[in-house]
């Protein structure tokens, strides 16, 4: 069960907004600060840990920057849109970010409501209306790469990469 | 409802019944392929264990022979990464050096059916052998070594059914051009080509297509499958004695869209410079630039088929002075059959400078990067600006055919004008 407080972002909210194109080789700190810098600033002061972020379609377009990454060290628990990009997911499995796809989120969430998520039936639910959304599910192996923080520790677990502290 | 190439190749490797679009699959991969920037020291990880060396090949192609320091270092810890697990298929510098996707072509490594990864965005040429070939990044690639697994969601299919028959001087390049140039991009798609013009189109001609039809390349697709037909089936037999499991669509299977592609109509096309969607013309529209560069070599255009049609447009003739004519074979068997079939005595004797295979010019790594204010076309996989080198470079891309022409006219030019 995941659960926090919603910021609700439109379709197509792509993946230079997250990560700015001139922050590509700056510190993880750096591109952390610059999220949502364009679109909504200061954003990166007001959220906090474990809060949610609610999409629109095909969240995350764009393109294969480790976007996904700095919505986690943003603080960010989750993302539930509409539809989410492919590349946008696959990095989110890899950098250990949950990503679902929930048809009718868009217009179930009000900003600052709070979203109760279920990954053992994969359903999200409105705390303050009710409402219970039926999300897409994700195959275990995906989700465990996900609540374990990403590949490269998963494959450092495994025994398989030796680890190299700092490196996600 | 039936399935497409891609749903029954994903079906097959995920051991389930039934693929469908929307679904996320974990799959068997059967061949991962590593380059020598997979053992970059700012890229690589320490491997510690493989799933299965038999699935892996290494193939040095970027920065081949090693042009600096770093590049000499990862080929160094590649070659000790490749004896600690005993990989058997390794094309280091030397005879059976290549562009990974033209060794995996020439030595047939994609089985039909298969799924295969690398860590390059145009391994999706290995569309053209009905085979799941997608690039990813370093961590994906990593996890598909050490656990033998690799995952992807599916997406709609738009099938393209090719019925005629190419032109003389209209080529596989004009093909795909025409496609982005009039389709634009395929995000999140798959791309399935079939139908009875299939049967006119060689390997080679169907790797340029798959080259560029997807992902990274150009018209970011997800994948591009072929049909498996009788051509494809002979050329892979030949090659590659490991039985293999094509597949082929289902008749009711969903397509997204269904175009048809009348091959008939083709003519020789030039993309403008900076991108290929949506950015295709005649090639009599551009006929006044002229250019400093002229390239053929790459994944997409390296092939004997190419150098053949290169050598066909410039025998007798002399390249333009104040043009560099460029030719880089997409592997050093190419290179061999090339000499034995007087193709590279013809190039030469033009004027053509002929490389060892390499990636090279095509990403402006080495041999043949371009200045400032220059211009160059290109039959090779990307025209991005700055891509073969400086940023204010204008880089056409085109046929080999167009491209040979317009080395010899010094300005852009249909090949048929100078016949
Ligand atoms: S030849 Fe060009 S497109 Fe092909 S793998 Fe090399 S750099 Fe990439």
């Amino acid at each position: 069960m995941v659960s926090g407080a919603v910021w609700t972002f439109d379709d197509n909210t792509n993946t230079d907004l997250i990560l700015p194109g001139d922050m590509l080789f700056a510190t993880e700190e750096e591109q952390r600060r610059a999220v949502f810098r364009a679109n909504r600033p200061g954003w990166v002061d007001q959220v906090h840990k474990g809060d949610i972020i609610v999409g629109g379609l095909n969240f995350g377009m764009g393109s294969s920057r480790p976007a996904a990454r700095s919505l986690r060290n943003a603080g960010i628990a989750a993302v539930v849109a509409e539809s989410i990009n492919g590349l946008f997911f696959r990095n989110a499995v890899n950098f250990g970010l949950i990503a679902l796809e929930a048809p009718g989120v868009h217009a179930a969430f009000a900003e600052g409501q709070t979203a109760i998520i279920s990954l053992e039936d994969f359903t999200v639910r409105n705390r303050e209306s009710n409402i219970v959304l039926q999300a897409k599910p994700v195959p275990q192996a995906l989700l465990d790469l996900m609540l374990g923080g990403g590949l490269y520790p998963h494959l450092e677990r495994k025994g398989l990469l030796e680890p190299r502290p700092g490196v996600p | 409802m039936g399935m497409t190439i891609i749903e029954k190749i994903f079906a097959r490797a995920s051991h389930q019944a039934k693929v469908a679009a929307g679904d996320m699959v974990v799959v068997d991969v059967d061949v991962s392929v590593m380059l020598d920037s997979s053992f970059h020291a700012n890229h690589r990880r320490r491997i510690l264990k493989v799933h299965d060396p038999e699935k892996i090949v290494v193939v040095y192609d970027h920065m081949v022979p090693a042009p600096d320091k770093m590049s000499a270092e990862g080929h160094v810890y590649g070659r000790e990464f490749v004896k600690q697990f005993g990989i058997r298929r390794f094309h280091d510098v030397g005879p059976e050096q290549g562009i990974s996707h033209a060794v995996v072509a020439d030595r047939a490594y994609a089985l039909p059916g298969s799924v295969l990864v690398c860590g390059d965005s145009h391994t999706c040429a290995s569309g053209a052998f009905n085979c799941a070939a997608r690039g990813v990044g370093q961590p994906d690639l990593l996890g598909a070594i050490t656990t033998g697994k690799t995952w992807f969601k599916v997406g709609d299919t738009v099938r393209y059914d090719l019925v005629g028959q190419l032109r003389h001087g209209v080529s596989a390049k004009d093909v795909f051009l025409y496609l982005a140039g009039t389709y634009g991009h395929h995000t999140n798609q798959n791309i399935e080509f079939g139908g009875p013009g299939l049967a006119h189109l060689g390997i080679n001609a169907r790797r340029t297509i798959a080259t560029i039809a997807t992902m990274g390349a150009e018209l970011s697709a997800e994948f591009a499958t072929f049909e498996a037909d009788q051509v494809l089936l002979d050329y892979v037999r030949a090659r590659n004695p490991v039985p293999f499991d094509a597949q082929n669509p289902d008749p009711d299977a969903r397509y997204v869209d269904r175009r048809t592609i009348d091959l008939d109509t083709m003519e020789p096309l030039v993309a403008l410079p900076d991108s290929v969607i949506q950015n295709s013309v005649p090639v009599g529209d551009v006929e006044r630039e002229s250019i400093q560069q002229a390239f053929i070599g790459s994944c997409a255009n390296g092939t004997l088929d190419d150098l053949a049609e290169a050598a066909r447009v410039v025998k007798g003739r002399k390249v333009a002075p104040g043009v560099r004519f460029l030719v880089t074979p997409g592997t050093q068997q190419v290179f061999q059959a090339a000499l034995v079939a007087g193709y590279v005595q013809i190039l030469m004797e033009a004027g053509a400078v002929v490389t060892p295979a390499t990636c090279g010019a095509c990403f402006g790594g080495h041999m043949g990067v371009l200045g400032a204010g220059e211009t160059c076309i290109t039959a090779s996989t990307r025209n991005f600006k700055g891509r073969m080198g400086d940023p204010s470079a204008r880089i056409f891309m085109a046929s080999p055919a167009t491209v040979a022409a317009s080395a010899i006219a010094g300005h852009i030019v249909n090949s048929a004008k100078i016949a």
